[in-house]
C-alpha cells in the first residue's frame, strides 16, 4: 500500500496531541511542558512537509524552516528564563510563580 | 513496499518515543527521547524528500536544543519527584482535552470534513532536477531573503536575551585586572629599602592590593 498525505497528517497528529497531554500531565516541571511545545512545533513542522511534497510546492519547506528557527530561539530564551527563575527561587514549580501577584 | 515500511517503522517509533517523553519519570530520559523523536521524525521527513530540512532537524535540534535541554536539567538541583506530584490527577484532565482534540483530528479525515486537493496555483513549483538543497537555497536566496534575514535577526536577538538574562556579575570574586598588570612598572613595583646590618625592615606598602 501506498503511504499518502493522510498517513503523515496522522503521525502530526498524534504528535501534537501528545505534546498537549503532556503540557496537562507535568503541569508543575517547566522543562517538560517545553519539550511539550517542541513536540508540537514539530507536528507542525511535518504537516508543512507533507503537505510540501503532496502538493509539489516547496515554499511548505521553506516555512518549515523558519518554524525551526523560531522553535530554536523560543527554546533558548525560555531555558534562560528557567535559569534565572531557578536562581532567584530555588524551584521550577510553575506554581510558584507568583511573585507578580498575578 | 520498502517505503511503507520504512514510514511505519518511523512514524510508530515517533510517536512512541514522544509518549515517552511526557511520561518518563526522569527528565533526562525524557531529553533522550526527546532526541529519538526528532530522530525518527528527521526520517520521515528524508521519506518526504526534504533531506535538508531532515539534516537541520538533527544538526539544530539534537545538536543544539536537546543538548541545550540536557544542560538545564542536569544543572538545576531540582527534586523531580515531587514535581511527579499530582500526576494522576491532571491526566484525568489532560486526556479529556487530548481526547477530544485527536477526536476532532481524525473526524475531520474520517468524516472528509478536509477536501485535501492538490493547490491550484502553486508558490514555487518543486523542480525536478536539481536537489532539495539546491532548490531550497535558490528560493530562500532569491524569493524569501528577507524573510530568511528576518529569521537571522531573531537568533540574534534571542542570543543577546538569553545572554543578558542568565549573564550575572557576583560579589566577592577576585578577577585578574589584566589593565592594572600591564600599568605596574618599576617606581610601582619596587622600592629601595635600606636594612640595617643585623636587622630587617618590612617595606610600606605601595601598591592597593597589598595595602588591603
Amino acid at each position: 500500500m501506498s503511504i499518502g498525505l493522510g498517513h503523515y497528517l496522522t503521525v502530526a497528529a498524534c504528535l501534537f496531541t501528545l505534546g498537549m497531554f503532556g503540557i496537562f500531565l507535568n503541569r508543575k516541571n517547566v522543562i517538560v511542558i517545553l519539550m511539550s511545545v517542541e513536540l508540537m512545533l514539530l507536528a507542525v513542522n511535518i504537516n508543512f512537509v507533507a503537505f510540501s511534497h503532496f502538493n509539489g510546492d516547496l515554499v511548505g519547506q521553506v516555512f518549515a524552516l523558519f518554524i525551526l528557527t523560531v522553535a530554536a530561539a523560543e527554546a533558548a530564551i525560555g531555558l534562560a528564563i528557567i535559569v534565572v527563575y531557578y536562581r532567584n527561587r530555588g524551584s521550577i514549580a510553575v506554581e510558584d510563580v507568583n511573585m507578580m501577584k498575578g | 513496499m520498502a517505503t511503507a515500511a520504512f514510514f511505519y517503522l518511523f512514524a510508530v517509533l515517533a510517536v512512541a518515543s514522544a509518549a515517552m517523553v511526557i511520561l518518563a519519570k526522569n527528565p533526562v530520559h525524557a531529553v533522550l527521547f526527546l532526541i529519538l523523536t526528532f530522530f525518527n521524525a528527521a526520517g520521515l521527513f528524508i521519506l518526504l524528500g526534504a533531506e535538508f530540512l531532515a539534516m537541520l532537524l538533527i544538526v539544530v535540534y539534537v545538536g543544539a536544543v536537546a543538548v541545550l535541554f540536557l544542560f538545564v536539567v542536569m544543572m538545576l538541583d531540582v527534586d523531580f519527584a515531587e514535581l511527579k506530584a499530582g500526576f494522576i490527577k491532571n491526566a484525568k484532565v489532560g486526556a479529556l482535552v487530548g481526547g477530544v482534540v485527536l477526536a476532532e483530528l481524525v473526524a475531520l479525515f474520517a468524516f472528509q470534513g478536509l477536501q485535501i486537493a492538490p493547490a491550484k496555483v502553486l508558490a514555487a513549483a518543486t523542480p525536478s532536477d536539481i536537489s532539495n538543497t539546491e532548490a531550497l537555497g535558490r528560493l530562500i536566496y532569491t524569493k524569501y531573503v528577507y524573510f530568511f534575514q528576518g529569521s537571522g535577526m531573531i537568533l540574534l536577538v534571542a542570543m543577546i536575551g538569553a545572554i543578558v538574562l542568565t549573564l550575572r556579575h557576583r560579589e566577592g570574586v577576585k578577577r585578574q585586572s589584566i589593565a592594572a598588570q600591564v600599568a605596574r612598572g618599576p617606581a610601582t613595583a619596587m622600592s629601595i629599602v635600606k636594612v640595617p646590618s643585623g636587622g630587617s625592615v618590612i617595606p610600606a606598602a605601595k601598591s592597593k592590593e597589598a595595602a588591603e
